[in-house]
């Protein structure tokens, strides 16, 4: 295990030492002392390591991740995991607004709650939150899963385009062109997997799902409001 | 037509300023479909232009350098500031974000190819980074914009300068479109959207909101790249004064400033005529802004939205700005728009010069589509020739006036190398009317 302590190193030098890892490192498991809310830790790596974050973090922690997992034992600040490619994302406490934004791949788990805007606009990524999340949340999400265990807050999915957003409770209100949909068998499958990568014990049958009713992907007058 | 049957003479008839023929047909096609008209390009409204400004030339006072034999530079550093790799040009005209899907691959290459030749960058846009354009682009700025379409780590790395888009001028506040006849299978697995939709491209970037948040983005930008690569920060000519302060406190290597001629790919008509200022009005408020932060010149400011010629380079760097970049004229020069094809804009009701549907994909030119078959009457090679004997031109054409001003460099040339032709262009250029000391606004005499 490596130790790499922020209150006597700089941020620079932490990412960079991260960057430095390729497929073949022989570090593959790193432990960040006092983060202290600093923003971008360990934000574009590119290789399959492992990096616990003992503490909270601030913006962007683990953005665009590509192969690693990083664990965040803490909440997290704005934006952690936005753009995220592939690997993990795991965080002990709560993440602030943006969780998972545009993500194209991988898998951002949260275990407390997740602010508004969780996955907005996310293109692949899966995300699964085992509290509750905020308004706006999956805004014109394009594809991936998005799996809240608690309840859902104002105008979930709004102009979203194929994601699928599994609730398990309450969902204040959808957002323009998000419905109720069927789950089928495909979704149950989907759904099982995601909690069981997520460590979540929920059950897949206690679940709804919303996604685009696609009123909305060609213009036409009377969508116009 | 003189008189009336009773001898009495007619009036002539009277077109309206007000409904006028084009505002008319306007009110017809807005009846008959009930949704906004949708065009490509930037505001075809007349405003106070760089033609409103004249270059004094040398005199007793002044003496001009020999037009062919003696030096005048034209490179341009951007991004010195924190980058570690800035990007060095040859010229100061760079090629403005168009994006892989309102153009053509072929049309990007060709942007590539005729940037590369005459030293200077070019930009991708909405949609993401192709092989086309990195492959023939010597420098290449990436933008990453609200909807970061194909945005992805691997590519921010390969670019030369990363380009944060806040605003546009031919839209400020507003978002991209992409109509479905132009979501070909490649538009759409890079957007990672369905085919043939109607796509919208967020006017607001999803993670943050802010200056302050801003200047967090930047650091994590910086901190994927190394701290290697220049971050510029687009901004419509809305309120440029404040725009550039804020990007410049947020961190900002370099400002790219649009005006509201600047050209769009799809836009509502509404939204290009009516919102956002004319490039003249917007440098000096951001040149002062960089001034009064001191940071004028090391904070490079990029001015964008209808230069054309070598004069308006001139001019916009004569104002302050350390380069320009052009979009419209950059597809003219590939052959947007040409009359060779007069008779096939004639069928799209139109006609070359006034084609501005792009978003259709039905270009003529083959240039602003993805149809394989348009697309195969543009040549990337020729193309490429195209653009870099225009960008030539645009260079001489500037030296040109920076010798007449005796300047050796085209940064040399200063707002006192200027006049105006009117009162409006005088106090947005805040240079003397032409034949006074004096413009609107101005508090003393020198």
């Amino acid at each position: 295990m490596q130790t790499y302590d922020l209150s006597t190193g700089s941020l620079r030098e932490l990412n960079a030492t991260l960057h430095a890892q390729n497929e073949t490192t022989n570090q593959t498991a790193w432990e960040i002392m006092n983060p202290r809310g600093a923003h971008a830790i360990a934000c574009g790596l590119d290789s399959p390591i492992e990096v616990t974050v003992c503490g909270s973090t601030g913006y962007y922690s683990a953005g665009m991740n590509q192969q690693a997992t990083v664990n965040i034992k803490g909440s997290a600040g704005p934006g952690v995991a936005e753009n995220m490619m592939s690997g993990k994302v795991i965080i002990d406490g709560d993440a602030s607004q943006y969780a998972g934004a545009t993500g194209h791949g991988g898998l951002l788990v949260v275990k407390g709650n997740a602010s508004s805007r969780c996955g907005i606009s996310m293109k692949g990524i899966n995300i699964v939150v085992h509290g509750n999340i905020g308004h706006m949340s999956a805004f014109m999400a394009q594809s991936g899963n998005m799996v809240v265990c608690g309840d859902a807050g104002e105008a979930l999915g709004d102009s979203c385009y194929e994601a699928r957003l599994f609730v398990r409770g309450s969902v204040k209100s959808l957002g323009a062109d998000c419905e109720e949909k069927e789950m089928r068998p495909e979704h149950l499958e989907i759904l099982q997997t995601l909690l069981t990568e997520g460590e979540c014990d929920a059950k897949p049958e206690e679940f709804k799902r919303y996604g685009s009713a696609r009123t909305l992907y060609n213009f036409n007058i009377d969508n116009a409001y | 037509m003189s008189n009336d049957d009773s001898g009495i003479p007619r009036t002539t008839p009277r077109q309206s300023a007000t409904f006028s023929q084009d505002v008319n047909s306007e009110i017809r096609r807005a009846a008959a479909t009930g949704i906004y008209d949708i065009r490509g390009g930037g505001a075809k409204r007349k405003l106070p232009t760089f033609d409103d400004l004249l270059f004094l030339g040398a005199s007793i006072s002044r003496y001009p350098l020999e037009g062919y034999r003696e030096k005048c530079d034209t490179n341009v550093t951007i991004g010195g500031l924190n980058a570690s790799n800035p990007i060095h040009l040859d010229i100061p005209i760079t090629i403005a974000g168009m994006s892989f899907g309102a153009l053509s691959g072929p049309a990007k290459e060709a942007l590539g190819r005729g940037a590369s030749e005459a030293g200077t960058s070019t930009t991708t846009g909405d949609g993401g980074m192709t092989h086309e354009e990195r492959g023939h682009s010597s420098k290449l700025v990436y933008q990453y914009l609200p909807s970061r379409y194909g945005m992805n780590p691997n590519d921010l790395r390969k670019a030369d300068a990363i380009e944060i888009v806040v605003g546009q001028g031919a839209k400020p506040g507003g978002g991209g479109m992409l109509l479905g006849q132009k979501i070909s299978d490649r538009v759409a697995d890079m957007r990672n959207l369905p085919k043939g939709i109607d796509q919208r491209s967020a006017c607001r970037h999803p993670d943050w909101t802010g200056p302050d948040d801003l200047e967090i983005k930047i650091l994590e930008l910086r901190e994927i790249t190394g701290w290697k690569v220049p971050i510029y920060v687009k901004v419509a000519g809305a309120r440029p004064y404040y725009d550039v302060t804020l990007a410049v406190k947020a961190g900002a290597d370099a400002i790219v400033l649009d005006g509201m001629q600047g050209g769009t790919a799809a836009t509502q008509d509404v939204f290009i005529e009516h919102v956002g200022q004319p490039t003249l009005a917007i440098i000096r408020p951001a040149v002062k802004a960089l001034q009064d932060l001191g940071m004028h010149r090391k904070v490079q400011l990029i001015l964008s939205g209808g230069i054309r010629t070598g004069a308006d380079v001139a001019k916009a760097m004569a104002l302050g700005a350390d380069a320009v970049a052009i979009g419209s004229a950059a597809l003219i020069a590939l052959g947007d728009n040409d009359p060779k094809w007069e008779a096939e804009y004639n069928k799209l009701g139109t006609t070359a010069g006034a084609y501005d549907d792009w978003h259709e994909g039905k270009d003529p030119a083959g240039i602003t589509t993805q149809d394989p078959e348009l697309m195969k009457r543009f040549d990337p090679l020729e193309g490429g020739r195209r653009l870099r004997n225009y960008l030539k031109v645009m260079t001489l054409e500037a030296q040109t006036i920076a010798r007449a001003c005796g300047k050796n460099h085209l940064h040399n040339l200063e707002p006192e190398d200027l006049v105006a032709l009117t009162m409006e262009a005088a106090a947005m250029a805040q240079v003397p009317l032409a034949g006074t000391d004096w413009w609107p606004g101005k508090t003393s005499s020198f």
